[in-house]
């Protein structure tokens, strides 16, 4: 990575992975919802310095935010608020390292980020690019793509939003008829 | 029982911020980074902020199960108005037809359609915490 920022992007990668095994090893449930916020705040960094501030700011604001307070919330219900350690560890990271082998293999092959040749940046993307200020007029390419372009799809996902409230409405129903 | 006066007083001072800004994330998200997802999770966060400072006896205590379950419906309701006003000219979701020049037609219809869509968020993240925040007790 050729950018100014790459002590950045390698702290806070090594930051998120020190991260996520404390959260492993962590044994009282609270301290583990609070790195889970830490772990979403770090993640929006990443986004930003990926040049994508609409999902940092999704990023930060769900993770970080309304999450959080979530997790809290259902902890509340809860009657014990400690875990006790796993059992079988050595197995699970043994998969866990073949797995991230995997991966880090395949890291090898992807292109440069921000590439102009990139395979991502042609077709659909440098059609959306070039034609949204003539068709669209709207600055932001983001909210140009998501709610003109693929408008269909942010339907989609505005249908699974209102099922989850619904599915939670009938949950919380019926547990007061119970009652 | 801890003293939550500073928290009060400074919660109802924020509330008003707090949607503003809400406000700000959904019109400025044709501009700048933003849009109706980010708004409606401020909004519902602003929400949220209010029922845990001030719990079930604050006055914005009207917002339960039913009423919030309507105004999710509402957001979805009205971005499928908007496809569907559009199937008056083209296709559904066509929204250059909404209007004398195109790109009118957009910005009208995407500023519609961001509303919306901020209007289920919030519903569904306030009634989820309304849902969590009651089985807890």
């Amino acid at each position: 990575m050729t950018s100014d920022l790459w002590i950045l992007h390698i702290s806070i990668m090594v930051m998120l992975i020190i991260v996520a095994i404390m959260i492993l090893r962590v044994r009282r449930l609270m301290a583990a919802i609070f790195l889970f916020g830490i772990f979403s705040l770090l993640m929006a960094m990443i986004y930003l310095l990926l040049a994508a501030p609409d999902v940092a700011m999704t990023e930060a604001a769900v993770g970080a935010g309304v999450s959080t307070v979530f997790l809290l919330a259902a902890l509340s219900g809860l009657k014990r608020f400690e875990v006790s350690h796993h059992r079988h560890v050595i197995e699970h990271m043994v998969v866990a390292g073949a797995f991230f082998a995997a991966m880090i293999y395949a890291f090898t092959d992807l292109p440069v980020p921000g590439s102009v040749d990139n395979p991502a940046n042609q077709n659909v993307s440098a059609y959306y690019l070039q034609h949204t200020q003539s068709e669209i007029g709207t600055p932001n390419v983001v909210t140009a793509v998501l709610a003109s372009y693929r408008g269909y799809d942010t339907l989609g996902e505005l249908f699974v939003i209102f099922t989850a409230a619904t599915g939670v409405a009938a949950i919380s129903r019926r547990g007061k008829k119970d009652a | 029982m801890p003293d939550l006066s500073i928290l009060r007083v400074a919660t109802k001072i924020l509330m008003p911020f707090l949607f503003l800004f809400g406000f700000y994330v959904l019109f400025g998200g044709e501009s700048s980074p933003g849009g109706g997802f980010q708004a409606g999770v401020v909004f519902a966060a602003a929400i949220i902020l209010h029922r845990l400072v001030f719990g079930s006896g604050g006055r914005i205590n009207i917002l339960d199960s039913p009423k919030l379950l309507l105004l999710a419906a509402a957001g979805v309701a009205v971005y499928l108005g908007v496809g569907i006003a559009g199937m008056s000219g083209g296709n559904f979701l066509n929204y250059s037809v909404l209007h004398e020049t195109p790109q009118n037609g957009q910005a009208i219809a995407i500023m519609l359609v961001e509303s919306g869509v901020a209007i289920t968020v919030a519903a569904a993240m306030i009634g989820i915490f309304l849902h969590l925040a009651e089985k807890g007790k």
